[in-house]
């Protein structure tokens, strides 16, 4: 099983990374890093603190528009252009299939988030020319990006799973705005009454809380991140891809592929 | 698509981008525009941080980017109003409230009087107290607080009191203290100003917080030189019973060694009334003495 699965995630990984609108991505945040420093230049003050929110954000934001966008497109095309079928009347279920996408992609992620944050690290040194420790407390905050990656990734797959690229890719997007509110969405049920405050706190446990997988902003001003977090961070997002990937599993397994 | 047809193509195209680029020009001056720069769009900094999506760090940068543009250019054009400059900066801060670089600057943007500035004391010290609050470990901050208190409204005892809270912050330089017990002895006097200007400019890694600390030490100088100056001239009036003509007769005169300059290195100008001005205040903006009538 473990097999099959690598070998579907190995496949993905290598279809993924041949992509050419993927390079284009990454060139485009690596192209925003690289402004960074000419953009501390028309402020004051700013040019360390600059460079790592522009560098992070443009990792996030990239990170995520692949996430969406391969994501969904993850089934889809494998139905679309019928090489699912081959793939299904070998000795492999649907489970194994969707995991073997999901973990193909978290790698090609994995690798474009690498990439990214080598060239954010190099534009680091040029600006200061030396690391400190609080530069390694970047890598938290890189971390943090990827497990939201990973969150976004099982939630394209779950949606791609029951319906159509386009309306995947709303629902998923759709999912990161919420998770960004999540603890918005918590602190508005302790304010509500009756079924309102259960509905808000219900949605608030729903959409994933994204909130606090970005730190960005703490980080540039070299505020530790507590190892507690991480660990939380880190059980949640596994939590969360299960819920999802489980839940894509069950759908795409009863599906009619005919 | 034939060769002459494709070269039609290119010139067309060609012309008719030039002569959309010279229409827009030629509608922008016929009918310009209200000016933009001190329209916020979005004035509520708590909906701004909400739909940053998270990303409100990268957010306050660009809209600290935007304050120092602003200020950079009303500052330029000697601008006596700053209309956004006070929510500007709240929105800043309120998108990123360690960006400690924002209130420091951000209030004396605020503090200066106009046209160096926005001539706001109170909106200076609203948005330091907010740092403080925000930041209570920053010592900076105190000290940008009672500068203001001290300079700006005169409130010896407001400032000797910030000062004091502010010596007592971990990292906190001794001079702090100093500076506590001076606003409550020596306020008044130019030397308590020349010493809190001298750390600033000793403290000041940032080159253009350094040249400003420099040329308010210029300034003052001017300030401590005048009087005295103008004392010589008042010497030479009772004896000659008339003002002198030029420095070289109060060097002759053996009240002075050499002609006297401003920190420019400027000579300093006699008045036909006997008083003394610099040569180009416009160098020296901060001088409260030795201007020009």
């Amino acid at each position: 099983m473990t097999s099959r699965i690598r070998a579907i995630a190995f496949n993905t990984f290598r279809e993924a990374v041949r992509d050419r609108v993927l390079y284009n991505l990454v060139f485009f945040a690596l192209l925003l890093v690289a402004c960074a420093p000419l953009l501390g230049e028309i402020s004051i003050g700013v040019q360390r603190v600059l460079l790592i929110n522009l560098s992070l954000s443009a990792i996030s934001i990239f990170g995520i528009v692949i996430s969406i966008f391969v994501g969904i497109s993850l089934v889809s095309k494998e139905i679309e252009r019928r090489t699912l079928y081959p793939v299904m009347s070998r000795p492999v279920g649907r489970g194994e299939f969707i995991l073997g996408k999901y973990f193909g992609l978290a790698g090609t992620l994995l690798f474009n988030t690498g990439a990214m944050a080598g060239g954010f690290y190099i534009a680091l040194l040029l600006m200061t020319r030396s690391f400190t420790q609080a530069d390694a407390n970047i890598l938290i905050a890189i971390y943090f990006l990827f497990l939201q990656f990973v969150v976004v990734i099982g939630l394209a797959l779950l949606f791609s799973s029951f319906s159509s690229p386009l309306l995947s890719a709303l629902f998923a997007f759709s999912m990161f705005v919420a998770g960004t509110f999540a603890s918005d969405l918590r602190a508005f049920a302790a304010m509500g009454q009756g079924p309102e405050r259960w509905l808000a706190r219900a949605a608030s446990f729903v959409v994933p809380n994204l909130a606090s997988l970005n730190v960005i902003t703490r980080v540039s001003h070299d505020q530790l991140i507590p190892f507690g977090l991480v660990a939380y961070n880190t059980l949640y997002t596994g939590l969360y891809a299960a819920v999802t990937i489980s839940g894509a599993v069950l759908i795409f397994s009863r599906r009619d592929l005919k | 698509m034939s060769r002459s047809s494709t070269t039609l193509a290119v010139v067309v195209l060609i012309v008719s981008m030039a002569s959309c680029f010279f229409l827009v020009g030629r509608i922008a001056r016929a009918y310009p525009s209200s000016p933009m720069e001190d329209v916020l769009f979005i004035s509520s900094p708590e909906f701004v941080k909400r739909a940053s999506l998270g990303y409100s760090g990268l957010l306050a940068d660009i809209y600290w980017m935007r304050v120092v543009q602003y200020f950079g250019r009303k500052h330029q054009r000697d601008s006596t109003e700053y209309k956004a400059l006070a929510p500007l900066l709240d929105i800043t801060t309120t998108l990123d409230p360690n960006l400690v670089v924002a209130y420091e600057w951000g209030s004396t943007f605020l503090d200066q009087p106009p046209p160096s500035g926005a001539g706001d004391d109170d909106a200076a010290v609203a948005l330091i107290r907010k740092g403080i609050r925000n930041n209570p470990d920053e010592w900076h901050l105190y000290f940008t607080l009672g500068f203001i208190q001290y300079l700006g409204q005169h409130d010896y005892l407001g400032a000797a009191k910030t000062f004091e809270e502010g010596s007592k912050v971990p990292g906190a330089r001794p001079w702090m203290k100093m500076m506590a017990a001076k606003m409550l002895t020596d306020a008044g006097k130019l030397e308590t100003a020349q010493y809190m200007w001298q750390n600033i400019y000793n403290e000041s890694t940032d080159k253009s917080l350094k040249k400003n600390a420099e040329l308010h030490l210029a300034c003052l100088a001017v300030d401590q030189d005048i009087p005295i100056l103008e004392s010589i001239v008042a010497t030479f009036r009772e004896a000659r019973e008339r003002n002198p003509l030029s420095w070289n007769e109060l060097v002759s005169s053996g009240l002075l060694r050499s002609v006297p300059r401003d920190p420019t290195g400027a000579p300093y100008v006699i008045a036909s009334d006997g008083h003394i001005v610099v040569a180009d205040w416009k160098k020296l903006p901060f001088i409260t003495k030795g201007k020009p009538e």
